[in-house]
């Protein structure tokens, strides 16, 4: 176990290594370089060679990258200028991270509620057409683009019927008190009941439309774990005993069913983060995702290494708690 | 241990696929023994009319489109305040772009521009991974190690994310950063397919018999092992190539795609419809629905041909 922890946390240092190189090499290739950056084009030759020593950019490469390195392990990646002008941009990414976190929490909610059921009703009726029909429908959901269902969710119950706000993460005129940075939990916790039941409005959409992927990954998965369990000679067993269909359905089927499904879970959550990019984007919902896209349209090339660096980081995080966890459900791999 | 990650189940589904590149039942061919149960699947027909109608579309659109999609024929329609996007009338059916340019002719040759990124993404993926993936398992040894770490790493990252920023990069956005980012992110998974197809084979008959009649080992690879590899290749290249489409919409729409629209592209379409997103949202409906339909065409198509030639699905 600690072996294989710390194999994986390796792999991490790896990834997270090679991107900073990459991100490094490719904040000097920038047409101007930094200096043009930050003095504009028509700075004198004067003024950007005294930039360039104060930056360390007379310096050899490797020892740019080890001072960049150096910074950037102490979240130090310089202001931003677009997303939130003047801000440390590592402040950025911490700003907006709940609201990513709290959004893709419901998402991965409101897949889980439909995507077992519907896969485990699917199962029992295996090939008939509900089973069908469901199955066309994941499919469905794998060719439409996120951005796509976000946008027919925004412009048909925000904009045509009115029903829903249209974008950001609660109406600014409320004033509601802010505790965790999670407003809907903040509402909770202060009893500002309006506050939270507006974040929860600002929520539904963007969760139904980011919900869409881990939904079709979960439903399909469930599906053939259930057909998998019910072909399993324990389940025969089983039923010859004389057990009741429920009996069956609960001790034998769910629970050896639900390993593949409970690990599929994991692996999308660290997934959404690609997703959130676009939902984010179209419903102004102001996350990492949605501060990706700006940073890029922008040019805030400080709050863009941020994220990409953060958002890898997080992916592999998220992966190594899923292997573990997985480890500690199933005691067949804890032996191994 | 760790059968489980993210990286590890796409993992697993390429190499699933890629064991089927070696076939033991005796008498009929893979192909013809796909094709029979192919032909009576509802889901691969209709993933193959969509597909095949898509693909005779781009190829003769330029000569079915009413108007040429770039000249600004309705562009004395166009009122910046009051009417931005001109309406259908008689000779233009969906009305016109914000530039005055005939929607539905935009539409038609949008597809070929499609066509062209997903295919061309699709190409330079499957020849990185080609590359890759035959030196990996033909050579094995440190080669190998090294390659295969490479795809680990980058199958750990989402493939959106990984475009994203290899496509943000670039110093600007153009078609040729678009395809080369989604290539990018196709590379690891033809890698691992060739190389697991090149693994299973290593001690099949066909290889057993060839290496004992003392052909060399480079004729082996090319001669022996490669074309039994084409089938699992042709279906990622299937699924590769909706993904592609999608992703090259998806950057297009957050603006890293093609920003010349003398080329008119859906992605791109989509992108341009949305600053009018409320008033005129079937600037992007259109563009967004043919996307949908290809990508969805392509799916079936893949997921049809990857059951067909799964062994457990055979029996």
């Amino acid at each position: 176990m600690v072996r294989f922890i710390v194999r994986r946390l390796m792999q991490m240092a790896v990834v997270l290594a090679v991107l900073s190189i990459l991100l490094f090499l490719w904040l000097k290739a920038l047409p101007g370089g930094p200096v043009s950056a930050i003095l504009g084009e028509r700075a004198t030759p004067a003024r950007r060679a005294a930039l360039e020593t104060a930056l360390g950019l007379d310096q050899p490469v490797y020892v740019q990258y080890s001072r960049f390195i150096t910074r950037a392990l102490q979240g130090d990646f310089g202001a931003s200028t677009g997303v939130l002008p003047g801000e440390d941009a590592f402040q950025v990414f911490l700003i907006r991270l709940p609201a990513t976190v709290e959004l893709s929490f419901f998402a991965i909610l409101v897949a889980i509620a439909l995507g077992i059921p519907l896969g485990y009703f699917a199962a029992k009726r295996h090939g008939s057409p509900l089973d069908s029909g469901a199955v066309v429908l994941s499919l469905i959901g794998v060719a439409v683009p996120v951005f796509f269902t976000a946008f027919l969710l925004k412009y048909f119950v925000a904009v045509e019927w009115n029903l829903l706000p249209v974008s950001g993460r609660q109406d600014p005129g409320l004033e509601a008190t802010r505790v965790t940075g999670f407003f809907v939990l903040d509402g909770l916790l202060t009893r500002e009941w309006d506050a939270a039941w507006d974040a929860i409005k600002h929520l539904i959409l963007p969760t139904l439309a980011l919900a869409t992927i881990p939904f079709a990954v979960i439903f399909r998965i469930t599906r053939a774990a259930v057909l998998d369990t019910l072909d399993a000679d324990y389940v025969r067993t089983a039923e010859a005993k004389g057990l009741t269909a429920s009996v069956i359905r609960r001790r034998h089927v769910l629970r050896n069913a639900m390993l593949p499904v409970v690990t599929t879970i994991g692996l999308q959550v660290g997934g959404l983060l690609a997703g959130a990019i676009l939902t984010e984007t179209v419903f102004s919902f102001p996350g990492i995702g949605d501060a990706l896209a700006q940073s890029y349209r922008e040019k805030d090339y400080a709050v863009l290494q941020v994220l990409v660096l953060a958002a890898a980081a997080i992916f592999v995080i998220v992966n190594l708690l899923v292997d573990i966890a997985y480890a500690v459900i199933d005691p067949r791999i804890r032996t191994r | 241990m760790g059968a489980s990650s993210y990286a590890d189940q796409r993992k697993n589904r390429i190499d699933d696929l890629a064991a089927t590149s070696v076939d033991d039942s005796a008498g009929v061919s893979l192909i013809v023994s796909a094709w029979r149960r192919l032909r009576r699947n509802p889901v691969f027909l209709l993933g193959l009319t969509i597909t095949v109608l898509f693909v005779l579309l781009a190829v003769v659109s330029p000569w079915l489109a009413p108007h040429d999609p770039t000249s600004p024929l309705l562009l004395d329609k166009v009122r910046p305040q009051s009417n931005p996007v001109p309406g259908p009338e008689p000779g233009f059916p969906l009305g016109a772009d914000a530039r005055g340019r005939d929607l539905l002719s935009r539409l038609l040759v949008g597809s070929r521009q499609t066509l062209i990124v997903g295919v061309l993404a699709t190409v330079f993926g499957l020849i990185g991974g080609l590359v890759l993936g035959t030196l990996s398992g033909a050579l094995g040894g440190w080669i190998d190690s090294v390659v295969m770490r490479i795809v680990d790493v980058m199958l750990s990252i989402p493939s959106l994310l990984l475009a994203f920023t290899i496509a943000a990069m670039a110093p600007r956005p153009s078609q040729t950063t678009l395809i080369i980012a989604i290539a990018i992110i196709q590379v690891p998974i033809f890698a691992r397919l060739l190389r697991g197809t090149m693994l299973a084979q290593r001690n099949s008959d066909h290889v057993l018999a060839a290496r004992a009649l003392g052909v060399k080992p480079a004729a082996i690879v090319f001669r022996h092992m490669l074309p039994n590899a084409m089938g699992p290749v042709i279906v990622q290249a299937t699924l590769v190539l909706a993904v592609a489409i999608i992703d090259a919409a998806s950057l297009s729409f957050l603006g890293l795609g093609n920003p010349d629209e003398r080329q008119p592209e859906w992605g791109q379409m989509l992108g341009a419809s949305q600053r009018f997103i409320y008033d005129h949202p079937h600037l992007a409906f259109y563009p967004a629905i043919c996307i949908i339909v290809v990508a969805l065409g392509f799916t079936l198509m893949g997921e049809a041909l990857r059951e067909a030639l799964d062994p457990k699905s055979r029996r």
